[in-house]
């Protein structure tokens, strides 16, 4: 097997909550608690392949987005490497790094808050190539052409503003940035989610044309399992700040090894089913700020035992190339 | 047949600005019948929120209804007092909207308001009145409900907000419950959880429901019936089985295709090019001609009227889909 292009190990995120106003008005009166520590991503194995597409599902909340906010050094880990070509992140420096920061893009859930409104659209998928100098002034309109040309913007309105284009089109121009500056990785965060369903398909098109003519590598992050199941080889699954499965997507769907993962697509929606019968949900929703003991699922798991309780199941692999974290399968247990 | 609980004709609701007024709903007809669930589908900016408000008269400048009727139980709404519509909704009409944050607020806590909204129709004791509040809490899937009662909404997560208001809008076991994708930002468990509980209220007290949502699968799953709006226009309406099985409308069988359920995984889906007209930009004749694959000369003279089939599936198209064919 080759060598991960890309591998996050033990990756944590771990935030101290802020204050809010009226907890701030307690803390005055003496009432209120120490804010507590949040662990958003709390110890993430991580390893992509060159030129796969990797699919991150997981409830809201669970912190895909802040794991691909690590992943393109938007925001530091609490703890944990991260390496991009077998090289520790941490260590590259001057070129280095600025290689890595442009080589690894991020493609934003939110067309909107994601794209300056004051600048028009050729600037800002330019203006990484201004400003990291990566090509002569001159060249920088025929690249910026190149790139809008390529996510199917006209190049008439090149000359606007976000505001004046459709969800659909501002999720293009934000392709067009990440693209404008040739990555070797998509980070795509939820990067459908707000568009209509109609738009959507086009822009899935979008991201399978391209990475087919220029070779990319996706983590392609998403709550829809439908979308992520069509576009991803593999797939990973995240509850509470942790991957409790990963495998190839095929295998994944077809036979979901993690009571979590087979919850997920039990209850995903489909066109086909009429009438469901839709089913309560067994036990409680754990707070991201008080994390169950033992197995994280372990309040809303219909195969819970005792020793789930107690015991945190570690990630190990149950089959080549697939593994669960979960008591289920690992018999001998750790 | 049983009578409309909600029978709508003609509504028509427009948003005026320097440059004119825009028809945000233009023309749109729904029936509701008591304990059927209704499922209205379309792409953002279609009208379906404004449809949702229209209906219960929550429409303020620069907007406006100006012409159709909105019966419920017979009674029309558009001719109501403010005090007579402000005991329907909340009582006999709940609405769940797409922001959780218009309907709670921020200075009370969640006990409190639920409490209010029993109290408000009801006459029971405030410990009751409680009691109750925490069930309806439960019922969504919030844990220690009793301790959650006493908390403001800002200590909730979003999802969590949105359940909450969803828990008080299913508290006097309405008549009629209009729900503006209130799913949509949750995971498919929670949303299978709320599933469960509006589809049993429907079962047990025979609550009619308008889901609006944009997830197809979702009405195939809850509704009997499914209004698909384009436009400002309801362009298709029928039972689940005939609108998503034997789609009549382009735009319906473009929707359903660009699924990617419909083909294998990594093959290109079947997109649907082009965007919805913005309000002002309508074009002539039928709206979605732009991005029909079907359009006839005549789709761009004139807007194509309802045809109502013998079954009562409906649909407004001069060239409509047959079975088998595609886009
Ligand atoms: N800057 C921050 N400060 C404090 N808490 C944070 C911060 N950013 C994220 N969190 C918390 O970390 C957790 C994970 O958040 P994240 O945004 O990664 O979720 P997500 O999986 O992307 O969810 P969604 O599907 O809603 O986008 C959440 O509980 C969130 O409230
Ligand atoms: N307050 C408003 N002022 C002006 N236009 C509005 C307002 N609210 C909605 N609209 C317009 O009405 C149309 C329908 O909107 P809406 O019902 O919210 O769509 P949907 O809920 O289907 O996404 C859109 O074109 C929208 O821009
Ligand atoms: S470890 Fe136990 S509680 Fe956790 S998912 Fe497996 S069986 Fe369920
Ligand atoms: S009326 Fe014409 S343009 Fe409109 S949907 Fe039908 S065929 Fe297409
Ligand atoms: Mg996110
Ligand atoms: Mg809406």
């Amino acid at each position: 097997m080759n060598a991960p292009f890309f591998e996050l190990r033990d990756v944590k995120k771990h935030f101290r909550g802020k204050q809010t106003f009226a907890q701030r008005l307690l803390a005055a009166t003496g009432n209120a608690p120490l804010p507590a520590v949040l662990k958003a991503v709390d110890g993430v194995d991580l390893s992509v392949m060159r030129g796969e597409v990797l699919g991150l599902v997981g409830e809201s909340g669970c912190g895909k987005s802040t794991l691909a906010r690590i992943a393109t050094g938007i925001s530091n880990p609490s703890a944990g490497s991260i390496t991009y070509e077998g090289r520790p992140v941490a260590e590259l420096r001057g070129k280095d790094r600025l290689n890595y920061l442009l080589k690894v893009q991020m493609v934003f859930q939110d067309p909107y808050a994601s794209l300056n409104p004051r600048m028009q659209v050729r600037n800002i998928v330019g203006e990484a190539l201004r400003v990291h100098r990566l090509l002569p002034r001159s060249e920088i309109d025929a690249a910026v052409d190149k790139a809008l040309t390529e996510v199917g913007l006209d190049l008439a309105y090149k000359n606007r503003y976000p505001h004046q284009f459709s969800g659909g089109q501002r999720q293009r121009i934000g392709i067009a940035r990440a693209l404008a500056v040739k990555p070797d990785f998509l980070v795509c965060d939820e990067p459908v989610s707000a568009l209509d369903v109609s738009i959507q398909a086009q822009v899935i098109n979008l991201f399978m044309d391209i990475r087919e003519k220029h070779g990319l590598t996706y983590l392609f992050v998403s709550h829809d399992l439908g979308v992520v199941r069509h576009i991803s080889d593999r797939v990973a699954i995240m509850y509470l700040g942790r991957i409790v499965e990963i495998g190839p997507a095929s295998a994944v769907f077809a036979e979901p090894a993690h009571p979590y993962s087979a919850a997920l697509i039990a209850a995903s929606p489909s066109t086909a089913r009429r009438k469901r019968a839709f089913q309560p949900l067994k036990g409680e929703l754990p707070s991201p700020l008080a994390p169950p003991s033992g197995c994280p699922f372990h309040p809303r798991c219909e195969h819970a035992m005792a020793k789930c309780r107690e015991l945190r199941p570690i990630l190990k692999e149950i089959a080549p190339g697939r593994s669960a974290a979960c008591h289920l399968h690992n018999s001998d247990n750790s | 047949m049983t009578s409309p609980l909600l029978d709508v004709r003609g509504l028509k609701t427009v948003f005026h600005d320097l440059a004119g007024s825009w028809p945000a709903v233009d023309g749109v007809d729904l029936v509701v019948k008591p304990g059927e669930i209704v499922g209205l589908v379309g792409e953002s900016g279609s009208g379906k929120s404004v449809t949702g408000f229209s209906l219960v008269q929550l429409i303020d400048a620069p907007g406006e209804i100006v012409a159709g009727d909105v019966l419920f139980n017979g009674e029309d709404l558009r001719q109501a007092s403010e005090e007579r519509l402000r005991s329907l909704r909340g009582d006999r009409i709940a609405m769940i909207f797409q922001d959780p944050l218009m309907t709670l607020n921020p200075v009370l806590t969640i006990g409190e308001q639920m409490c209010e909204a029993i109290l408000e129709h009801r006459s029971c004791s405030r410990e009751e009145a409680m009691k109750e509040a925490s069930h309806a809490l439960s019922r969504v899937g919030i844990s220690s409900p009793d301790a959650r009662l006493k908390q403001y909404p800002h200590e909730f997560s979003g999802g969590m907000r949105q359940r909450v208001a969803i828990a008080t809008a299913l508290l006097n076991k309405p008549d009629l419950i209009i729900a503006d994708e209130p799913t949509t930002a949750l995971d498919v468990t929670i949303q299978s959880q709320i599933l469960f509980e509006v589809q049993k209220l429907s079962r047990e007290t025979g609550t009619a429901v308008l889901w609006i949502t944009h997830d197809l699968a979702v009405v195939a799953e809850l509704a009997d019936r499914v209004a698909v709006m384009y436009a400002g226009r309801i362009v298709e309406t029928g039972t689940v089985d005939d609108v998503l099985d034997r789609p009549r409308h382009p735009y319906t069988l473009g929707l359903l295709s660009s699924s990617a359920a419909t083909v294998a995984p990594g093959e290109r889906l079947k997109q649907i090019d082009g965007a919805a007209p913005s309000i002002d930009a309508r074009p002539s004749g039928c709206p979605f001609r732009p991005r029909c694959g079907r359009s006839l000369p005549l789709c761009a003279q004139i807007d194509p009227p309802a045809q109502v089939q013998a079954d009562g599936h409906s649909y407004r198209c001069h060239n409509p889909v047959t079975e088998g064919s595609a886009l």
